[in-house]
């Protein structure tokens, strides 16, 4: 996975501080942040950055999430490069701006580093906060290792500031599983991750302009606004693939674009991951495969724009989809099984879609829970032809709903 | 402190911005039920009234100030603020004597 530059440093690094890494080699000129918990490390270096002047940035500490994100919003604005991160509760609390900053078309990243939401009071890594964000117009990237988070805020900073596209772009990655563990990075060299994004583009800015933002608007403008957005979202999937293509090139790493798929090609059974346990899915998919299973992962790397013509694709090819959510929409069945059903809704198939819910709260799911779960609902789809629509898999047992 | 390059692409999608120009909500003058008389002979261009306006509509000048009555809303915050009383309210209602 090494590209050939010989510039490439290699650095063994937690998630967070991946994050603070790609920021850095991003250059951004504004970070504005909520210092105390549940912010993570990632702000802490990013401090330390500009305090030794490797990063020349202005840091706004500011009282609340909800301020950060606003502060970020103004530098943005303005025309800086500008930068945020948080977590689950400061996350929900910043959520009005999340909707303010996309709705106003302004290029800016944010990585959230995911983790339940309470109470009870838990501190452990699920995706309730980070799919909570499903509906705010935000672009939405998931990273499964520390590399990949690094090459995901990288590219971030690209996307958001397309003309194509011009949407703010959050980077989410698990608390603890990647932001706390650390692993080997390769750091691209500075000079070819700037040329890489190029210069900051965005479509307005309240120093070159005398305008003004968020004024009262008819009720069809309004929606004309929005109806932009869905068609930035759409053009932004093409984009997100030649950018992965094209980063590919120049690091040595591309991930296949929307979705990463491992071993999909002749899967006559599918499987949905999203974030760190993807991994353990691929040892289950190894184990699987080994007993002459044919059984691939198809990995979401995107939510927001959702990747359905790639998904679909895949669906339409196996006899049996099966969708794993670490999160839930309390009532209905996980975010990301919702998505996938609905990229299928006008296809006649035989085959059937099972969801999956696990790992919520931090329950931890190994590669044999995930061994466990497949394979019983291709046992009972292959003997009885059905399967329970909704599933929580919780203390080793699988529950229907 | 920082270098700050910036380049504004224009794009052909509507947009949540609007650009503000004179009278770009009607002339809202029509509202002043109090008209703001200037004695700019007792003014002595402290210009505190134009720093006061909440609409923004007084003028310095040389010889003292302008109120653009198109746009005046007769709030008569000027004429609180002034120190010489040189601005009086007076009610739009009835005929005024123009200096």
């Amino acid at each position: 996975m090494i590209g050939q530059n010989k510039q490439i440093e290699r650095k063994v690094m937690t998630g967070n501080h991946a994050v603070a890494y790609a920021a850095k080699l991003s250059r951004v000129q504004v970070v504005s942040a909520y210092p105390i918990t549940p912010q993570t490390s990632i702000v802490e270096k990013l401090s330390e950055f500009i305090e030794s002047g490797e990063l020349k940035a202005n840091i706004i500490k500011v009282e609340s999430e909800h301020s950060a994100l606003a502060a970020v919003y103004g530098a943005a604005i303005a025309g800086a490069r500008a930068f945020t991160a948080t977590s689950s509760h400061g996350l929900l609390y910043m959520h009005e701006w999340i909707h303010w900053f996309s709705r106003a078309r302004i290029p800016a990243v944010m990585a959230v580093v995911s983790r339940t939401i309470g109470p009870p009071w838990n501190i452990w890594p699920d995706h309730s906060d980070f799919m909570d964000q499903r509906d705010t117009g935000w672009i939405m990237s998931f990273g499964m290792d520390n590399q990949e988070v690094l090459d995901l805020v990288i590219q971030a900073f690209r996307i958001s500031e397309d003309p194509s596209v011009f949407l703010p772009v959050m980077v989410g990655l698990e608390g603890f599983i990647l932001g706390g563990t650390a692993m080997p990075v390769d750091l691209p060299p500075e000079e070819e991750v700037i040329t890489f994004i190029g210069e900051r583009k965005q479509p307005y800015s309240v120093v070159e302009d005398r305008i003004s933002i968020g004024n009262l608007t008819s009720p069809e403008d309004t929606e004309e606004i929005f109806m932009e957005m869905q068609k930035a979202m759409e053009r932004s999937k093409e984009l997100i693939r030649k950018i992965d293509a094209e980063y590919g090139k120049i690091f040595g790493r591309s991930y296949g674009g929307l979705i990463n798929c491992y071993k999909c090609e002749d899967s006559k059974y599918i499987i949905f991951t999203m974030g760190a346990w993807s991994g353990d899915a691929m040892e289950a998919i190894e184990a699987l495969r080994e007993e002459g299973i044919k059984v691939g992962l198809a990995r979401i790397r995107y939510v927001r724009p959702f990747p359905r013509e790639e998904i679909r694709e895949l669906i339409m090819n196996a006899k049996l989809g099966i969708v794993f959510d670490r999160s839930i929409s309390f009532g209905s069945y996980g975010p990301l099984f919702e998505d996938v059903a609905a990229s299928i809704a006008n296809d006649k198939r035989e085959g059937k879609l099972v969801n999956i819910v696990a790992g919520l709260g931090g329950v931890n799911v190994t590669s044999e829970d995930f061994v466990k779960i497949i394979e019983k609902n291709i046992n009972k789809f292959e003997s009885e032809g059905e399967v329970e629509l909704l599933q929580w898999y919780h203390g080793g047992e699988v529950m229907g709903y | 402190m920082m270098e700050s390059k910036v380049k504004i692409v224009r794009i052909n999608e509507k947009l949540p911005i609007s650009f503000p120009q004179n009278g770009a909500a009607g002339k809202t003058g029509s509202w002043r039920l109090y008209r703001p008389i200037v004695d700019n002979n007792k003014c002595t261009k402290c210009f505190l009234c134009e720093l006061y306006c909440p609409g923004n509509v007084i003028e310095t000048r040389k010889d003292g100030i302008q109120i653009e009555l198109d746009y005046c809303k007769g709030c008569g915050i000027c004429a609180k603020v002034c120190p010489q009383k040189a601005i009086e309210m007076v009610p739009e209602t009835v005929e005024v004597k123009i200096a």
